[in-house]
Parts: C-alpha cells; sequence; structure tokens
C-alpha cells in the first residue's frame, strides 16, 4: 500500500518541485533523484507482489498482478536511466541557446508529470481513469513536443495533439459502451468500471456490446500505439521534439497504449469466445508492421529513421498478442521489454550523435566512430540488437514470436521474415554511412553520458543469453493471465 | 412504440437529442468563426439541460454536478475563452472558407445513417431511448471529426475537438446515467487542461506562421520536398 501510494506521490512532488526549481542548474539532478525514489519504490511493489500475489488498494481504484507490476518496474526503469542522459543534454541545449529557463522548467516538470499519467495508466483498477491518464499523457507530452517552439515542432505537436485527442476519444466512447454493457449486469455505480469486477463477469457481458466497444478501444489506443494507417503523428512527435522525450515516448508510451489494449482484449475475449479481438490485433499489427519495415528505406532524418523502427516493432508485438496463444503472449511481453529497454538506448546514442553532428539529416552525419568511438559504437551496437541479432535479446524475443506464428499461423511466417529483413536492410544501409565514413571538417567530441546506453544494452544482452529466473516467472504469470495457459 | 408511449424524461431527452445533432450541422455549416463559437455554447447548454433532467427525473444527485461542470466548462468557460482568442488575434471577421458546402452537409447526413446503422447491435437489449441516445452521440462524435476535416482554422478544429466531447458526455449521460464521479472530474480536468494547451498553441502558430490557417503547417513529410 506504502509503495504503490510513494510511486504516485513521488512524481507529483517531482513535478510541483520542478515546476519552481526547473531552471536551476541541479534541476536535471532533481530530476534523477525523484525517478531514483520512484523506482526504488516499484522495486518495493515488485516484490510485495511476488511473494503475495495480485493486489487490490485503495477501494479497489489500483490493482496490481504480475502482468501490470512488471512494466510499472521497467516504465520507472527507463524513466530513471533517460533522466541521467536528459540532465547534461538539455543544458547543452541551453547552453547552445535552443532553451530558455522557463522552457526548461516546462520540461523538467512535464517530465515527472509524464511519468505520474503513466504509472496511473499502468497501476488503476478503473478503466474510464485509464483513458483520463492517457489522455494525461498526451497534454503533457505536446507540451514537450513543442518545446523548442521552431515551426517543425508546433506542427508535429499540433498534428499529434489532434490526431491523438481524436484517435483518443474513440476510446472513450468505446469506454463509456462497455460501462453501458457493464451495468445492465452489475448494476449502476462505480463497480461496473472496475478492471478486476469487469474481468470476473465477462462471460455475461453482452458478446454484440462488447465487440463494438473493442473496435473503438483497439483505434482509439491504437492511435497512441502508433498503428498503420493511424501513426502519421508519430515520427513527428519523435523527430521535432527533445530527445530525451522521444527515448521515454517509445520506450514507454507506445507500451502503456498496447498495455490498455490487450487489458481490453481479456474482457472481450472472456465475452465473445471468439478470435475477433485477435483478429483484429493481427490485422493492424501485421499491417504496421511491414508498412513502417518498407518505410523505413526513405528516411533521411536518424529520430524519423527509429521512430518508424518503433511503428515497426509496436506492430510485431500487436500481431503476436493478437494470436494469443501463450508462447505468443510471453513472446510479445518479452519483446515489450527489450524493445524499451533497446530503443531507449538508442535514442540517448541518436541524441549524442546529433548534438555532435550539429544536424539530425543523415547525409551530415558521418563518421561518428573516428570522432568518439563510445558513440559511434553505440550506436551501431544499438542497431544490431534492434535489428534482431544473436545474441541480444530482441533476437531472442522475434524468435519467439516467430515461433509462435509457424505453429498456429505458418503461412504468416513469410511476411513476417520478410518484414524483419525489410527491417534489417532499412537500418543498415544508413547506420553504416554514419557509423563509419569520412569525418566531416570540425567534428569535435563532445561531453557523452553512455552508462545508461551500457547499461541498457548490457540487459538486452543477458536476456539474450538467459532469463533470470523471477523474469521468467513474471513472464509466465502474466502469460497465464492473458492467454488462459502457460507456455509448455 | 409511439412516442405518445414514452414518459415525459424520455421525450424531453430525445427532444434535447435531436437538438444537440442540429448544433452538429449548424456548426458544419459555419463559415464565420464568433457565430461557430456560439454555437458550441448553445450545444454546452444543451448537454448541461440533459445532464440535469436525467438527474432529476433518475434522482442521482452526483448528475447535478456533472451538469453544473458541463455547463460551467462549456457552456460558458471554453466559449468565452476561445471568444476573447479570437478577438485577440483579430480574427473575428475572417470568414473560414468551406468547400464543397452541400457535399459537407450530405457527408454528415450519411454520418447520422450510419451511426443508426452501427447502433443496431444495442437496439435489440434496450429501450427505444437509449438507441436514439447512443446513436446521436456517436453522430455528434463523427460530426465534430467531420469538422475537423473539412475545416483549415486552428479554431474551428477546436471546437470540432471540444464538440466531439460533447458527444461523449451525452452518451455517457443518456445511456449510462453518467460516469462514476472520479472519471467525470477526470475526464473534465483534461478538457480544461486541453484548452489551456489549445489557447497556448493558437499563440504558437501564430508566431510560427503568421496565421491560424494550419494548411499552412505542412513542413513536415515523408517524402523529400
Amino acid at each position: 500500500m506504502i509503495a504503490i501510494l510513494l510511486i504516485l506521490l513521488i512524481p507529483l512532488v517531482g513535478m510541483v518541485l520542478l515546476a519552481i526549481y526547473g531552471d536551476s542548474p541541479n534541476a536535471g539532478l532533481i530530476n534523477t533523484r525523484c525517478n531514483f525514489l520512484s523506482f526504488v519504490a516499484t522495486l518495493w511493489l515488485a516484490i510485495d507482489v511476488l511473494w503475495n500475489g495480485p493486489q487490490l488498494f485503495a477501494h479497489q481504484l489500483l490493482y496490481i498482478d504480475s502482468f501490470n507490476v512488471y512494466l510499472v518496474t521497467l516504465t520507472a526503469f527507463v524513466g530513471l536511466t533517460t533522466s541521467i542522459f536528459s540532465g547534461p543534454y538539455m543544458q547543452h541545449e541551453k547552453d547552445i541557446g535552443r532553451l530558455t529557463g522557463k522552457r526548461l522548467k516546462l520540461y523538467y516538470s512535464m517530465y515527472q508529470g509524464f511519468m505520474l499519467a503513466m504509472y496511473l495508466v499502468l497501476t488503476t483498477n478503473n478503466m474510464g481513469v485509464m483513458w483520463v491518464s492517457m489522455e494525461g499523457a498526451t497534454l503533457a507530452t505536446v507540451l514537450l513536443v513543442s518545446l523548442y517552439r521552431t515551426p517543425e515542432s508546433v506542427e508535429a505537436a499540433w498534428k499529434y495533439f489532434i490526431l491523438c485527442g481524436v484517435g483518443i476519444a474513440q476510446a472513450l466512447f468505446g469506454t463509456v459502451l462497455l460501462y453501458f454493457a457493464a451495468e445492465q449486469k452489475l448494476g449502476i455505480g462505480g463497480h461496473a468500471l472496475l478492471w478486476t469486477v469487469l474481468h470476473d463477469n465477462a462471460s455475461q457481458l453482452d458478446p454484440a456490446i462488447l465487440g463494438l466497444a473493442f473496435v473503438f478501444l483497439l483505434v482509439g489506443y491504437g492511435t497512441k500505439i502508433g498503428l498503420v494507417p493511424l501513426h502519421n503523428w508519430l515520427p513527428d512527435a519523435h523527430s521535432e521534439g527533445p530527445t530525451p522525450m522521444s527515448a521515454i515516448l517509445s520506450g514507454l508510451l507506445l507500451n502503456d497504449a498496447l498495455y490498455a489494449v490487450v487489458r481490453c482484449k481479456m474482457l472481450v475475449d472472456g465475452s465473445l469466445g471468439t478470435h475477433l479481438a485477435g483478429n483484429l490485433m493481427m490485422g493492424f499489427g501485421l499491417l504496421s508492421f511491414l508498412v513502417a519495415a518498407l518505410l523505413l528505406h526513405r528516411q533521411t532524418d536518424i529520430k524519423r529513421l527509429f521512430s518508424y523502427s518503433s511503428i515497426e516493432h509496436m506492430g510485431l508485438m500487436t500481431f503476436a498478442f493478437g494470436i494469443g496463444s501463450p508462447w505468443a503472449t510471453f513472446a510479445a511481453l518479452f519483446h515489450m521489454t527489450t524493445h524499451s529497454l533497446t530503443k531507449s538506448a538508442i535514442f540517448v546514442t541518436v541524441g549524442h550523435a546529433a548534438q555532435l553532428a550539429g544536424t539530425q539529416r543523415m547525409e551530415k552525419i558521418r563518421g561518428l566512430i573516428l570522432t568518439q568511438p563510445s558513440i559511434g559504437w553505440g550506436l551501431l551496437i544499438g542497431t544490431v540488437a534492434i535489428a534482431g541479432f544473436p545474441p541480444f535479446g530482441v533476437f531472442a524475443s522475434e524468435f519467439l514470436v516467430l515461433v509462435a506464428t509457424m505453429h498456429d499461423y505458418p503461412w504468416l511466417t513469410p511476411l513476417l521474415l520478410l518484414g524483419i529483413g525489410l527491417a534489417f536492410a532499412g537500418l543498415f544501409r544508413h547506420i553504416q554511412a554514419m557509423v563509419f565514413g569520412d569525418v566531416p571538417e570540425g567534428q569535435k567530441p563532445i561531453k557523452a553520458h553512455l552508462w545508461p546506453v551500457i547499461l541498457h544494452l548490457a540487459i538486452v544482452l543477458f536476456l539474450g543469453l538467459a532469463i533470470p529466473d523471477f523474469l521468467g516467472d513474471w513472464f509466465k504469470q502474466a502469460t497465464l493471465l492473458i492467454s488462459g495457459g502457460l507456455p509448455q | 412504440m409511439s412516442i405518445t408511449d414514452l414518459n415525459l424524461y424520455q421525450q424531453a431527452i430525445l427532444l434535447i437529442a435531436g437538438l444537440i445533432t442540429l448544433t452538429s450541422f449548424l456548426m458544419l455549416g459555419q463559415s464565420r468563426l464568433t457565430r461557430l463559437v456560439g454555437v458550441f455554447a448553445i450545444q454546452g447548454f444543451l448537454l448541461a439541460t440533459a445532464t440535469a433532467i436525467a438527474a432529476k427525473v433518475l434522482d442521482y444527485p452526483h448528475l447535478y454536478i456533472s451538469a453544473v461542470l458541463s455547463l460551467l466548462l462549456k457552456g460558458i468557460a471554453i466559449p468565452i475563452m476561445l471568444h476573447r482568442l479570437i478577438h485577440k488575434l483579430g480574427l473575428h471577421r475572417v470568414m473560414d472558407t468551406i468547400d464543397h458546402p452541400a457535399r459537407v452537409m450530405m457527408s454528415g447526413a450519411a454520418l447520422v445513417v450510419f451511426s443508426y446503422y452501427v447502433s443496431l447491435p444495442v437496439v435489440a437489449h434496450s429501450t427505444l431511448v437509449t438507441l436514439n441516445a447512443i446513436a446521436v452521440s456517436l453522430a455528434v462524435v463523427l460530426l465534430g471529426m467531420l469538422l475537423m476535416i473539412t475545416r483549415r482554422q486552428a479554431v474551428a478544429q477546436v471546437v470540432g475537438f471540444m464538440s466531439i466531447e460533447n458527444g461523449l458526455f451525452f452518451s455517457a449521460v443518456v445511456s449510462t446515467y453518467g460516469m462514476p464521479m472520479v472519471v467525470e472530474l477526470g475526464v473534465a480536468f483534461d478538457v480544461l487542461v486541453a484548452a489551456v494547451v489549445f489557447g497556448v498553441f493558437f499563440f504558437q502558430i501564430n508566431n510560427s506562421i503568421d496565421s491560424l490557417n494550419v494548411d499552412q503547417l505542412s513542413k513536415l513529410s515523408e517524402v523529400e520536398k
């Protein structure tokens, strides 16, 4: 109980604190410390849940089981390492005059606000509150996207605001329909939106209404996941906002939106008894995966390149959750973890590479390894990891997705392999030239904080070699919750 | 079932549902921004009235709170704010051009029919009133989206966005007697923050492209120019 309150209170306090002191030289440190404290609290919570099983808190408003507790921990971890990187990064941006003190206040305070919204999305038991916090996260990040106030960033933020606002409105309509269906069976009152109550009574809910609701929920939260064709905001928002924000958007926000969809799928499956929800997710996921892999080839901006890679991986996860068999679910959970860790590490190095070259255009970024080997190798190894090379964790999770697909839908395997191959080619044709190649004149090394990158990539490497017991247990328990069976 | 079989509450809700749809169509055809905001305020009032009636007849005191909230937010605060911004940015004489008004109206009508079709599965499980409420609120949501698509002015897009929220609120009130209080408060808070953020954005857009015509926001695209 105390742990979960701390998780929600620390970012709230941090938000207020940084709204006041956000322009002081210590702001980055305050931000890191807040995130560190939340991370400790999530560890506490995780151990508690691991020992004592799922728990309800605060008049059933908060609910923790093994599915969301690992996402909470992951969120806190990526939030912490990204904040370590963002302190000096934002200081550098201020030094070169791209930011003023006032904007820095906005940045730090919205960083904590975003973390708060993320924790609330994950821990709440109420489908309505989940929607509210998802919208809250949108509002916090919209302000971050337009932080530089260039015409491009304002355009990206406006696009993001409008598209996600409208998209997520569909999710609210879906939630209303859900409430409508539940209320007829469970009676009027606050309980009809509680996820635990809904899940226990899913078989009594009306299938026709729930099917309709799921379509709205998938389109709504799918906008946030960045599923094609609702993905247009994502590359713009990632490329125009500050880099630490790209890391947390890719590493956290997309995961949390997918989490919401999977929660909804669990309800709908219980009511419908068909594979409708899964089929819809598989279709959307596969389309996103293939389209994003193709679009990787056309990019000229380094951050856009990796945001398309995020769409591709989110598509793969949606597809795997859509298959719904225990193995596929296990693989999707695993892939969520490895992708988050790798992608946030990549965005950190991309941020440094862009600062080093003074531009985000890939044709101008050259010779990273010669100028500053740590950044060059970081980018290269990160890309090797995200492209799914052994022995990194992404390889293991993608391989599991493939195995699960071969088992249930063998005829889709060639499409998956095609997508993986396309994405691999798309990434490497750009990366090779940037990492090797001639050094442009006047390119000097910068002060870089690379140990978040090393830490993330080391964990991903470790996960590719072995899954620790406790993590495997979490994944298995979560798989049991989501798919109703254990991977054999 | 004929309309006279319904009790007065149901008839009142149906009437308001019709009026709300009417305001959505009025917005769709209104090219002057100040009047657009005016019509939006009327929609907010209608929404608040529907909520208050539901609260009275069904005896759910907590619905009074949401009635007051929607009156204050959507009937008064946001329209006033938008009005001020329009004057501050000198947009009160600007006519927002609507391409092919007839086509827009026809698509609006088609969306209403479509909403009734989509809501059909709900019919089997509920009364006539609920069917109309769900269908009409879905129609208002879709008409709001249509408004956003057909307009070029940022202010008009915001009005469309807010009217989508109105449709969602209406569906929550009439079909389910309001969402749980904590959700309603949260949604209201989000709407308020969104309104403030929109206000900030008007100035940012105005600074960056010297107008609020978002057609000019077209630098970012997949293909290199």
